[in-house]
């Protein structure tokens, strides 16, 4: 190999190829970004028999109920403004008037709606998410973008989501994405970083697998897939190739990286999908919402009707539940 | 006997090899699905119900048997449509439905040969489908003009406009009467969609495979996927989970047993829904000028009421 392989991974367990060793170039030490090709046939295949398991009665409620505390309410439209933030986290915070049922994650919104979020949440466990780096392209200087991260650290956020530039990616420069990540890491201090790939643009499960490689290195706590300003976001496949980097990322390192999907998840049956992916790729260490989130909007809804479905027998109606 | 010659004379073999293709052909035979928000679909429980071929057939087709779970997907199919549906012009629905008719009329001697296969002798069953047809286009002409019907201007004590007009009210839920299982169908469906409602339908037990055909004249009517989605199945099954459906505004039974009606008027109280009961006997759902008038539309809308300062 061009570039050394310092861990010596070398058998033949067909998913190696994770390496933490530095390696020489252009005079500054990057980490090797290989990562191993990924067999697109097989990886829709094992995605696609995940939806394929019965999961009823209290597994699924207590199934969905995991899922809303795994949930990061988001609103990231041009129109977003404070009322409809307080709506939405007073929603995050009390998603149903049965008390068994958990507060969402987190709620995810614009920079400059962090300390309305953030007032409403006080005294909850509801953390506040930020989307960042100039959001949703990504095509800021660098400068700009190390700066809306700073502000929205300062107002209060806990979470950063930052995309990376897709087009230095797919051109090859992953120095460039790697330390654009590693800075931004720098720049969040406290608050905890999740990187949005935008698989939607990435083209092939390859770069995928590779940029999440990249992410983990540089020092992104999550992993997430999209914007959700792109079609297709989250998919099945694409997050069981995130999770697969991670899980080989664990291996080589000892360190859990979590997962985000965003996108696309409206249904509670879609939401179970993901939740058996993730215990039968990475196993019940990664079922909490400190390891694993749902970015969504709409999906949180849907829940609540499977929920109430549930408990009364009656299939539910859209005119019950808030639309915000 | 031929048979002793050992084989064909040359003589033969012309005429005999244009039979023997004919014999050997396979018979196609169809696979019978339900209509659900505008695609074919079997069952999701993969379960269907036996149906004789033709009366006193030994060989039966298979017709699905709707679940509860399809009774599910079909109202998430009929609330998605209601939105587009209701919002088109009176005036557009009754060129959609007019083109129904249409498509019913090319299609009129497979209708007919399904309901003698129901069990129907040909000349009735060719009554029944012309019926249908009429009943169609008498539908198609009343979706714009119901309204100026039953609407009106108010008197109100004040400086005030007060005026009420009908509005569709959403998803109706409708058990079609076993007999006549095409105009019975046709004529329970037509007045709740012609207002801008959607319906799932519980079609005839007793000539399922009639509602199939004619639910491949609903898909190439222009009417759009969802609108209309028809289930063939077990209405004491399905029924129930309807009736509790929050998303289903009414529910329109025809001549089903007491017991099953007052059930599902007990179980559609939680979202306090419409339930309309009727029973008409053959012969009366062939009287034009009693199921084609616009009451029939007036009994699945919402009468909506609006003030209006009044200028000087």
């Amino acid at each position: 190999m061009a570039h050394g392989n310092t861990n010596g991974n070398g058998n033949g367990s067909g998913n190696g190829g994770t390496h933490g060793g530095p390696v020489a170039a252009r005079g500054a030490h990057y980490p090797s970004f290989e990562a191993p090709s990924v067999d697109k046939v097989m990886v829709e295949e094992r995605a696609a028999s995940f939806t394929k398991r019965s999961i009823k009665k209290e597994t699924k409620v207590k199934g969905l109920k995991l899922a809303i505390s795994m949930m990061d309410l988001t609103t990231l439209e041009g129109k977003d403004s404070a009322g409809k933030v307080r709506q939405m986290s007073h929603k995050a915070r009390f998603p149903s008037t049965d008390p068994t049922v958990p507060s969402c994650a987190a709620v995810c919104v614009y920079p400059k709606l962090v300390p309305v979020a953030k007032k409403a949440l006080e005294g909850s466990t509801v953390k506040v998410a930020s989307v960042s780096t100039a959001f949703p392209s990504g095509l800021s200087p660098l400068v700009v973008k190390l700066a809306d991260v700073r502000q929205a650290v300062e107002l209060g956020a806990d979470e950063i989501d930052m995309v990376i530039d897709r087009g230095a990616m797919l051109s090859g420069q992953y120095n460039a994405v790697f330390d654009e990540i590693a800075a931004t890491k720098e720049a969040c201090g406290e608050a905890h970083l999740k990187v949005i790939l935008e698989t939607g643009e990435l083209g092939s499960y390859d770069v995928v697998r590779k940029a999440s490689q990249i992410a983990m290195l540089a020092g992104g706590d999550f992993i997430k897939t999209s914007t959700g300003k792109i079609i297709p976001a989250a998919t099945l496949p694409v997050t069981l190739v995130m999770l697969e980097a991670i899980r080989d990322y664990y291996y080589a390192t000892g360190k859990r990286i979590g997962m985000k999907p965003a996108g696309g998840i409206r249904t509670s049956k879609q939401a179970l999908h993901y939740l058996v992916m993730v215990k039968e790729t990475l196993g019940d260490a990664w079922l909490d919402n400190e390891m694993f989130r749902f970015g969504a909007s709409t999906l949180l809804n849907d829940v609540l009707m499977q929920l109430e479905k549930e408990r009364t027998g009656a299939y539910q109606g859209g005119d019950y539940f808030s639309k915000d | 006997m031929a048979a002793k010659n050992g084989g064909p004379k040359a003589e033969d073999s012309g005429k005999t090899a244009v039979a023997d293709t004919e014999s050997v052909r396979l018979t196609v035979r169809k696979a019978y699905k339900m209509y659900v928000g505008g695609a074919f679909i079997r069952s999701e429980s993969g379960r269907t119900t036996q149906v004789a071929e033709a009366p006193g057939s030994a060989s039966k087709e298979n017709i699905p048997r709707a679940s509860r779970k399809d009774g599910r997907d079909a109202v998430v199919a009929a609330r998605a449509a209601w939105d587009g549906w209701s919002a088109r012009t009176g005036y557009n629905r009754g060129q959609i439905l007019y083109r129904l008719a249409e498509m019913l009329d090319a299609r009129a001697d497979e209708l007919t040969k399904s309901l003698v296969r129901g069990g129907l002798d040909p000349k009735q069953a060719a009554v029944e489908v012309a019926a249908t047809i009429d009943r169609v286009i008498a539908y198609s002409g009343w979706t714009d003009k119901y309204q100026s019907l039953f609407s009106s201007l108010n008197p109100v004590a004040g400086p005030h406009f007060n005026f009420t007009s009908p509005e569709s009210m959403g998803v109706v839920a409708v058990v079609a009467p076993a007999r006549p299982a095409l105009l019975g169908l046709a004529g329970c469906i037509l007045p709740i969609i012609a207002s801008g409602n959607t319906v799932v339908v519980l079609a005839s037990e007793a000539d399922p495979r009639t509602s199939v055909t004619f639910s491949e004249a609903l898909a190439t009517s222009d009417l759009p996927g969802g609108v209309v989605n028809i289930l063939t199945g077990p209405v004491g099954e399905v029924l129930p989970h309807l009736a509790k459906h929050m998303e289903i505004a009414a529910l329109d039974l025809h001549g089903v047993d007491a017991a099953i009606s007052k059930a599902a008027e007990e179980q559609g109280a939680g979202s306090v829904k419409r339930v309309r009961v009727r029973s008409l006997n053959e012969a009366e759902w062939f009287d034009a000028a009693a199921t084609e008038s616009p009451r029939w539309i007036e009994r699945f809308v919402e009468m909506k009421t609006i003030w209006h300062p009044a200028g000087q």
